[in-house]
């Protein structure tokens, strides 16, 4: 089964952004983006290249800053209605430790074991004792199915492999979301199920999500909610099946129409 | 050409040799010390993208890039202390000179490592939480350091190169040495062949050792 047990309380939502804005120079990436997510819910974000999907999930955490608007992360509230001025990188640092995320070319650290990888965020950042960050990531890496690649190198390992560490690594963290954005875009048709199936496993469990994809079958199975966007804008927003399987808005449609192999 | 060769006299002034010798490396050792400390501060507040500190950083590495060392030592010297009215001794002047002259070699060499870091190891670092600071030493400059190391060897053997150009303050470094010597023994080409030499036997290891770890790399 999938995360969706656990949703729909009506609580205080886990991610609530209103009227992001974001530009680069003239070209504006994002247009007043209103967003709400539950926690426990799991929401895929789909939408043509250029849409702003990875600009979108940047921005939640904070590594793209946003010009306008305000974000709220498991109550910790970023506001970007001043403009950014008074942002301090202490502060941005500890908004963005809450959350986990994932890239999609991996950014694995090179020059560290996989261990070390996983235990850098709680050892530099939480200030753990390195006794207790090894064990915990002993774990974390045992539940993405990587004991025994523990003290190899990045570069020794599959990409579905460095995925599946670069998804520990963030876990490590013990973030409230996690954003994935293309997590399998650049892996072998044959490495993306190991990956999903980590994914899906975290959806289980219980933690909110959004993830950026391609893989309509999976966002129609896993996420409770499926938002398409189309030039900045947040086109359609609904239930996953509804808007996978019907679409509301001819946008949506007509983007789906390329995915039809995608959907069995 | 029927020079008639004779190395025996050089003998007896050993302990000059190895004396200016000791100068000379001290100085190189001291001055990369030195330059790599001060280039590696320009560099970072290049990075830090404050006009306030980029514009006057970039115009001082400007002007010890775009000058020779010998002009700059002589004006250390003779024309900075009419400047600020205090007299400044040769070894101190030449310090001052090769550390500038260095740190705006070395600070092209670290800016250029640390822009050479894929952008998303920021991000990577960012969104577990790291400050700019934990990052910039954890996750960059290890990363960048490598590829940086055969670039510093080089500069680094230049700046021992440079280090001859003391002689001409008086610092009793090898080249100057054997001035003296020559000057005793009225044998340039016997003395400077020596000084040649050892410059050869120091420095070539050294540039074997460059190209080996830039080699290594790839
Ligand atoms: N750092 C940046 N500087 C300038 N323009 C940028 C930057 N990042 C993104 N853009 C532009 O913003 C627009 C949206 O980019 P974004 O990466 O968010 O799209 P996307 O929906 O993730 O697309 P894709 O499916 O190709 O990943 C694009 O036109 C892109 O060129
Ligand atoms: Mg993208």
């Amino acid at each position: 089964m999938t995360g969706k047990a656990q949703t729909a309380n009506g609580a205080d939502p886990m991610i609530e952004v209103v009227g992001l804005k974001k530009s680069f120079g003239a070209l504006h990436v994002l247009k007043d983006i209103n967003l709400s997510v539950p926690r426990g819910h799991v929401v895929a974000m789909i939408g043509p290249s250029g849409s702003g999907k990875s600009t979108l999930l940047r921005s939640l955490n904070l590594l793209s800053l946003p010009d306008a608007g305000c974000i709220t992360i498991g109550g910790h509230r970023m506001d970007f209605s001043m403009g950014r001025v008074s942002m301090r990188d202490r502060d941005l640092a500890a908004f963005r430790a809450g959350t986990g995320m994932v890239f999609q070319n991996f950014n694995l650290f090179p020059h560290m074991s996989v261990i070390d990888n996983v235990m850098i965020g709680p050892v530099s950042v939480l200030k753990q004792d390195k006794a207790t960050a090894r064990a915990q990531a002993t774990e974390l890496l045992a539940k993405v199915g990587l004991a025994a690649r523990a003290d190899a190198r990045p570069e020794q390992l599959s990409g579905g492999q460095k995925q599946r560490v670069a998804i520990a690594r963030a876990l490590a963290m013990k973030p409230e979301v996690m954003l994935f954005d293309e997590a399998t875009s650049a892996l072998d048709p044959a490495l993306v199920g190991e990956v999903l199936a980590v994914i899906r496993q975290l959806a289980e469990q219980g933690m909110t999500m959004i993830l950026v994809t391609h893989e309509m079958a999976f966002a129609r199975d896993v996420a409770d909610t499926v938002i398409f966007m189309q030039d900045g804008f947040v086109v359609e927003t609904g239930d996953a099946r509804q808007v996978i399987n019907e679409p509301r808005e001819a946008a949506t449609r007509d983007f789906l129409s390329h995915f039809h192999g995608g959907l069995s | 050409m029927d020079y008639q060769w004779d190395f025996s006299g050089l003998w007896q002034y050993r302990g000059l040799f190895l004396q200016g010798l000791a100068y000379t490396i001290g100085f190189t050792i001291l001055t990369i010390v030195s330059g790599i400390v001060v280039g590696t501060v320009f560099a970072l507040a290049r990075l830090s993208g404050w006009k306030i500190v980029t514009i006057p950083i970039m115009v001082v590495v400007e002007l010890f890039r775009c000058t020779p060392v010998l002009v700059q030592l002589v004006w250390c010297y003779y024309a900075l202390p009419m400047l600020i009215g205090i007299e400044i001794a040769p070894a101190t002047a030449a310090f001052i000179t090769l550390t500038m002259y260095g740190a705006a070699f070395y600070a092209e060499i670290v800016r250029g490592g640390i822009v050479s870091i894929d952008a998303g190891q920021w991000d990577a670092g960012r969104a577990i939480g790291m400050r700019r600071g934990q990052l910039m030493a954890k996750i960059i400059l290890p990363q960048a350091l490598r590829r940086m190391v055969p670039p510093l060897v080089n500069q680094s053997v230049l700046q021992l190169k440079n280090t001859s150009l003391l002689s001409v303050l008086a610092v009793p470094d090898l080249l100057y040495q054997g001035q003296l010597v020559t000057s005793a023994i009225y044998r340039p080409l016997e003395t400077y062949t020596l000084i040649a030499f050892i410059y050869l036997a120091v420095l070539f290891p050294t540039t074997r050792l460059a190209h080996w770890l830039e080699g290594r790399r790839t």
